[in-house]
Parts: structure tokens; sequence; C-alpha cells
């Protein structure tokens, strides 16, 4: 089976039925992907499937061949890193950071659907992303600084 | 260096009596290792710092990060006095030996929110004296006096010549000019801090960002196996025997095989070993703790409550006082019950461990590696100098990697006993909900009176509930007299063992008792913030309800039960300016106070709530200030602040483990819901500006939400919640 994952194809042996998350993980060595409950629940599995957020534990992997994946590993560029991630640095988001490249997907899909949200936005798109340590107000900070560098680069 | 080790065990918490600085000095160890620079590895300048040739400088940590922020602030003590910058400073985990145990717990665990407090003096004695050596071998080495020396940036500098060296070009001079470690050496003066009390970023965040951040669980070494365990539904439980068949039959599965812990799948990928778990077929021996229950337990510690208890305290004549109140109709009697709570990291529980002949080594995110040692080493029946830790970074803990038992570990040792590559076990999630440890159920019966003036004359507590230290190790610690004085934290107003203080609040007559449930159902286990977990909510909201009774305002009430308590009163006096205590809300909102005492730093929080007429409610403000001494680094002490009341937050809201019939109910987030970003509040936090020295953050703001939303609850509606979490009451927050 061959997935396009961050721009490559790759070619992949897992059971058609493996959820991506696992393919990601443990297959791929694509770990900044992270395993929190396996049902969909807690967000920290976030990944980018066409542009979109999904839930990859809960994702066969046969489901997403051949369609363009992005991880989190996939986020920075050549010209480092991107505006959500810069503003999670910034706002200091992180505290153990399991979460946080989960919460990092989910802003980045909520922003590219919707470049200026409000605090009602951003609690309907994050509220699936569970952060334990309770980064949630540095976490709605940090979407709009990301909104902010991102309609800067564009008047740029 | 020897004479700390022998000299027994010391306290959590005892090092507020020993009056801070001098202790901290003379625990910094230092040696310089010529073994390690002969190979041109760079040279230990002492046991925290070495320095390469090529001027890396790397700080070994002796404290462990999951988000509490002690990498930063640990390098940011360092870099203070070495004069770097403290992100250029590179960390490795120290070794679990006896030199890197804290000087607090003289064993190697991080807890009890003193990381900072504990370190405070060592990392920055460590630093200086590295930087004392560098500029004694400049100073000979170029003919100067120390006094025309400057250190910028990792470099000697000499203005008078231009000269300058990095420390690592100096090295070479150390080890010539055979330039030992100075015996004292003088700490900048708070004035000339550069980088301690500034608003710090994460030392580790940029990999937090990235996705590079390495956690146990992405760790994977050449041939390593995956392993799944299948465990009892009953805590207690034991494998009778079982069928492997299918489970062998399926692909990537190498080997199942029965552990204590239940029955383990190893496969060459974690998906594989799980989804073969679900076809194992075991027998299983539900044990001891099978029949038991939550409600059996409330029933149990009811009645319990209702018998003397062991007495830690009896100040003035409590139980006369009472008996003399109840005919004047001034007395309030209350039960309030705390269920068993999960941790529920983020990251589960996860550990590889390699075993070969003799010596073993794992890698596992741990608080507490001195114990994980001791425990293998007893379990392998190997020396404990054969067990070798490596500590990645943790997806959260919040007491849970603190295990007494080691269990998450220990059980990868025992499944990787007779393989010859490392095992990686991990828990999923309904493991971790279902077979992990908890906080434990408590219930505390009190009865309370109040005066003329409606102040509180009388206060008799008594607190029942599994002890989390007896029978322990820390026993001879921690237990007093056969009380935990975890299970009565900031409950007592007089020194109780190694705590030299309880609560702030001053009541006349005061007694308070405590029963040691029997150890049953559950393993007990620190849950952030520990005792006051429990005690905070009991304590504070029972403490309302007297003011209430005494029809005296809860903050005025606190106001003038601490006047005695200085740093206690000057943070209630702040919070209730800074939170407008005295304005009026419209109806269906309503105000609620709570404060705390946690290793020296008082905190005090207070809320705002709008509830709904189905028992919604949101919480719309939170205001927190805190004291903790002098802030290492502000930044991090806000974000502690944020997240430790998120969590306390989330558990007072909903959180509940129920047993049934043995069985834990709940499985997953859906059925143990933890807080999300839209019930999150607005925080405000207000750091109280410090001379005293730093004490701990991490785990204070904890505490005193919990009873101050159940307070704000009470106060918009007039119903008091006395059985948690407050979604068991009706109360739902949204």
């Amino acid at each position: 089976m061959k997935l396009e994952v961050n721009g490559n194809e790759v070619e992949i042996t897992s059971e058609a039925d493996t959820p991506l998350l696992w393919v990601l993980r443990d297959e791929l060595g694509l770990v900044g992907t992270k395993y929190g409950c396996g049902i969909a629940q807690c967000g920290a599995c976030t990944v980018h499937l066409e542009g979109r957020a999904i839930r990859s534990c809960v994702t066969p992997v046969s489901a997403v061949a051949g369609k363009r994946i992005q991880t989190i590993e996939g986020q920075a560029s050549d010209q480092g890193l991107s505006p959500v991630q810069q503003a999670w640095l910034e706002t200091d988001v992180a505290q153990c950071g399991y979460c946080q490249s989960g919460q990092i997907m989910a802003a980045t899909a909520l922003l590219s659907s919707n470049p200026s949200p409000n605090d009602a936005d951003i609690d309907a798109a994050m509220a699936g992303n569970i952060c334990r340590c309770g980064t949630y107000p540095r976490i709605r900070k940090a979407v709009h600084l990301a909104a902010a560098l991102m309609s800067e680069e564009q008047g740029a | 260096m020897s004479e700390h080790l022998t000299t027994g065990s010391m306290s959590r918490r005892r090092f507020v009596q020993s009056s801070g600085a001098l202790l901290f000095a003379a625990q910094c160890p230092v040696g310089l290792s010529r073994k390690a620079y002969a190979s041109g590895a760079g040279a230990m300048m002492n046991s925290f710092v070495r320095i390469d040739p090529s001027n890396v400088i790397t700080m070994l940590a002796n404290n462990s990060e999951f988000g509490n922020g002690a990498y930063t602030v640990m390098s940011m003590m360092l870099a203070e006095e070495l004069d770097v910058d403290y992100r250029s400073i590179a960390l490795e985990a120290a070794p679990t030996t006896p030199e890197y145990y804290s000087p607090l717990f003289r064993e190697y665990l991080t807890a009890g929110s003193v990381t900072t407090g504990s370190t405070f003096m060592p990392m920055r004695t460590a630093g200086a004296k590295a930087r004392a050596m560098l500029l004694e071998a400049a100073s000979r080495d170029w003919g100067v006096p120390t006094a025309e020396l400057s250190t910028v940036d990792a470099t000697v500098q000499h203005a008078g010549t231009g000269r300058i060296s990095t420390y690592g070009e100096l090295l070479e001079a150390i080890h010539r000019l055979d330039i030992q470690p100075p015996e004292t050496v003088t700490l900048k003066d708070p004035s000339e801090f550069k980088i301690l009390g500034k608003p710090a970023r994460r030392y580790e965040g940029a990999g937090k960002v990235d996705g590079t951040a390495e956690f146990g669980i992405d760790l994977k070494l050449p041939g390593m196996l995956y392993g799944a365990i299948a465990r009892p539904p009953v805590h207690s439980g034991s494998v009778v025997d079982f069928d492997a068949t299918e489970a062998l039959a399926m692909p990537g599965v190498v080997k199942v095989k029965a552990i204590r812990a239940g029955v383990v799948v190893l496969a060459d990928s974690y998906w594989r070993a799980q989804k073969a778990r679900a076809k194992l077929k075991i027998n299983w021996d539900r044990g001891a703790n099978d029949g038991v229950s939550s409600e059996q337990f409330y029933a149990d510690y009811r009645a319990l409550a209702d018998t003397p208890g062991l007495l830690a305290e009896d100040i003035g004549d409590a139980i006369g006082a009472l008996d003399a109140a109840e005919a004047s109709g001034n007395v309030v009697e209350a039960t309030y019950e705390m269920p068993l709570l999960a941790h529920a990291t983020l990251e589960p529980m996860n550990c590889i461990a390699q075993v070969e002949g003799d010596t073993c080594t794992i890698w596992s995110g741990t608080q507490y590696q001195s114990n994980d040692q001791e425990v293998i080493s007893r379990f392998l029946g190997i020396p404990q100098q054969n067990v070798t830790i490596h500590r990645p970074l943790m997806g959260g803990s919040f007491g849970r990697r603190s295990s007494k038992t080691a269990d998450y570990t220990v059980e990868a040792v025992e499944a990787a006993m007779g393989e010859l590559v490392p095992v990686q076990i991990i828990w999923s999630r309904e493991e971790d909900i279902r077979s992990g440890h908890y906080r434990p159920l408590f219930v505390h019966k009190l009865r309370g009176s109040v005066d003329e003036s409606g102040m509180p004359e009388a206060w008799h507590q008594v607190a029942v509930g599994q002890s989390l230290m007896q029978g322990t190790k820390h026993d001879p610690t921690y237990m007093v007299r056969g009380i935990d004085i975890y299970s009565l934290d900031g409950c007592l107003q007089e020194p109780f063992g190694v705590f030299p203080y309880g609560t702030s609040y001053q009541i006349p007559n005061h007694r308070v008792e405590s029963h040691n449930a029997p150890k049953k159902g559950i393993v007990p286990q620190e849950w952030r913030s520990v005792g006051h977990t429990h005690t905070g909510i009991a304590y504070e909201c029972f403490l309302d309800e007297l003011a209430h009774k005494g029809g005296i305002d809860p903050m005025e009430l606190r106001l003038r039960l601490t006047k005695d308590h200085a740093r206690m009163n000057r943070v209630l006096s702040v919070l209730k300016e800074k939170c407008e205590w005295d304005k009026p809300l419209a109806p269906g909102r309503g105000r609620g106070v709570a404060s705390r005492i946690y290793n020296i730093s008082p905190v005090a929080q207070a809320v705002e709530v709008t509830v709904a007429e189905n028992g919604d409610f949101t919480v719309d403000r939170v205001v927190c200030v805190v004291d903790c001494g002098f802030a290492v680094n502000p930044l991090g002490v806000e974000g502690q602040v944020e997240g430790g009341l998120a969590y306390g937050l989330g558990g007072v809201a909903f959180g509940n483990i129920d047993i049934v019939n043995g069985e834990v109910q709940q499985s997953n987030f859906h059925d143990y819901p933890v807080m999300r970003l839209p019930q999150m509040p607005k925080v405000e936090v207000h750091i109280l500006p410090s001379d005293e020295p730093p004490t701990g953050i991490g785990e204070q703001a904890t505490t005193p939400i919990a009873p101050a939303v159940a307070n704000a609850l009470f106060n918009a509606t007039g119903r008091r919640v006395r059985r948690f979490p407050l979604s068991s009451q009706g109360f739902n927050l949204v």
C-alpha cells in the first residue's frame, strides 16, 4: 500500500485495518503524532488528511491510501516553523508537551478554514483536544497570535 | 559528601525548619573528574556541570521534567551564576546514584513541588563554583588579577589586555594548573540577576512544537518488542490459566506469557500486540478485592467516622464547646465524601526494559528513579547499581509516575526476562483508567460551632481513607502515632511530624482525628497536591458552612482567621481587592473563595460561576493570588497556576472512578471526562513580590479551586454539595 506522508510517497506493509496512528508511529517512525485514547476522544493523534484534521487512531490506513497526509513533522518548511508553531513557541504554550502536536494540527486546520477565529470558534474547534496540563489559556492566546502572524504574512 | 547520605531520611518538607540557604549550600557536591577530562569527553567541574573543550556546557539534571518546568528553572539557576544563556546549556538526566539524590528526600525523587526550592542553592552553587575555577585558571594563566576578569556568554574576558577565552579553552589550564573547586563561593546578589526572576520560556519548548521532543513511548531500540498486557478485571486478580492459540496465530506475535500483572503479548508492533491481546482466553482468579465497591467504601467510612479515630490534634476543648453550643443552635454538622480519582496522564504509562545477565537497563518516564532501581534490584536479585535508568521526557505525571510499587516499571522488567531484546510495555487508555493507582476515596465528618459574634469557636474533624504511607518504606517518616500526615494535609493548626505547618486559620477549639481505612480494592497514590485534594474540599467548604451559620462573609471570615499568619493574610487581602469581591453579581451567579498552604506557599483563589436552572454551570473567572517566595520564572509560575487549577477543576467537576463488584466502571475519556478547552475559565494570576527563598507552585493551585467552585455554587443557588464530583449532584460544568 502506498501513502503520501508529508509530501513523500511511502510504501507500507501494515495490515489494512491498522490505524494510521500506528502506521505513522511504528512503521514510519513518525512519533510526533501521539497515542492518547485510541477512540477519538483526546485529539493527541490529530493529523491532516487532504488538509482536514482527522483522528488517526480510528482511521484505518486502508482508508487513506493514496491520499495526502500531513503530520506535525511536516509543519515546518525550509523557511522554518509554521506560523502556528511560532505562535506556540512565543506564547510558551507547552508544559509536558505530549498533546501539543495534536493541538497544533487542530489549530492549523481551524485557521486554514477560518483565518480570524473568535474565542467561541476556537473553543468549538479545539474542544476535542485534551491537555491534561491545562495549557488552555495559552492555547487560546496562541491561536489568536497565529492568526495575526498569518495575516501579516499574507499582507507582506 | 557522604555525610548527607548517612543522616537518614529527611522529610519532604522539613527544609523550612532548616533555614533553607545554608542547608542547600551544604548539599552541593563537587569533584573534578580527571579521567573524564583526560578522555577528551569534557571535564566534570562538579556533579552538575560538565564543560567540553568545544565549549558545550552540560547540566546533569537530577529532577524529572514532566511539564513541571524543572529543566527550565534548573538551567536558569546554573546559567545565572555561570554567565551563559540558559537555552545554550545541554542537558542530561543525571544517573541514579546517591550523589544525585534530592537533599530533601534522600532519594532520587521529583515530587512535592520542591524542585525549585531544593535546587535553588545547589544549582546556583554548582554554576558559581565552576565559574570560580574558570576565573582562577584565566587569572593564573594570563597573570592578571581575578578581579579584572569578567565572564560573558561562556567566555572569560580581560578588558585591559583584550584577552578572551571560551570556558572550553580554559579546561587545559585548569588541568595543567591543577585547579580545584573552591570550598566556598559567593553567589550573586538578587539585584545582579539577569535571568532569575525574569519570565523565561520553557527550556525544552522547541521540541514540543515540532514533534521532536522524545517521550518514553516514542523510543524504539534495535530489535525491540512491544508488549500489551491483559490485566485482571479486579485489582488483586491473577491468572489461573490462559489459551493463547488464536493470539499466537496473529501476525507479528512473538510470544505470550503470564506475568504477575496479567498475560503479556509480545509482538513486533504495539498495534499487533494489542490486537492479539483481544484474542486471549484467560481464566482469572479475582482475588481478595472481588466484590468491593465505592458505595461500600463510603458506607464503611461513614460508620468509621462515627467512632473515635487516632487523635492528631486537640487544642482547647472542641467537644465541650460543641456540646455546649448545641443548646444555642450554633452547631453545624456535615459529612464530605470524595471519590477515587485516576491521574489520566495523556501519555499512558510505558517502560522499556532489557535484562542481560545480572544487569538491567530501563528507559522510563519516572518521578522516582531511586525507588524504581530499588524495586527492580529486589525483584531480579541483583545489586542496585546494576540497574541503569534512562529517563526521557514525560507526557504528564501528576504523581502517577512516583509509584511506590514501581508497578509499570517492574512489570516491563518481568516481561523482558528471558528475552534477548528490549521489551516496551505500553498501557492502553483503558488499562490506565481501570488498572492504575488512584487518589484514595475519603470521607470527612465535621462538626463545628460559631460563637455569639459569628466566628468559628469549635472544630471537630474526623478523616477516613486509605493511607498513602502506611506499611511503605516511608512509614517511619510520614506516619505519626499511626496517623498518615498526608491524610490530614492542611487540617492542623500546630506542627505535626515533619510538617511544620497545616492550616493558616486559627480556631480556638480544634480537634482532628484520623482513621486509616483498611487497605482494600485499590493501590492509593499521590495525586497532584496529595492530601489537599480531599482535605481542601472538606476544610474549605465546611468553613464556608460556618461562615454562613455565623452570618459572616466568607472572605471576611478568612481574613479574620488568618490575622496571625502574615503571608496568607496578605494573599487574601490582595485577592479580595483583585477579584472585586464586594461587587454585586447578577442573579444566577455566585462567588466562592478558598485558600490553602502547600509547601509553605500560600495560595488563595476566588471564582465566579453562572448557574443555569438545570444545574449547568460555567466558571467565568478565577482570580488566583500566590506567594511562592522569590518567583524564579514568573512565566512558569503562571503556567503552573493555570494548569494546576485546570487539573483540580476537572477533578472536582467530574472526576470519578467508581468501583462495582471489584471492577472499575470507567475506561476512557468518554466516561472519565477531564477538562476541555471550552470549560476553561478566564484565569488571572497575581504573583506577590517576595524576597523569601522560592517555594513550590506545581501543586498549589490545584487545591483551592475545588472548594472555591463548590462554595460559589452554594452562593449562587443555596445548594451545598457534600458528595463529589459536582456532576454526581446535578451540577455540570459546561
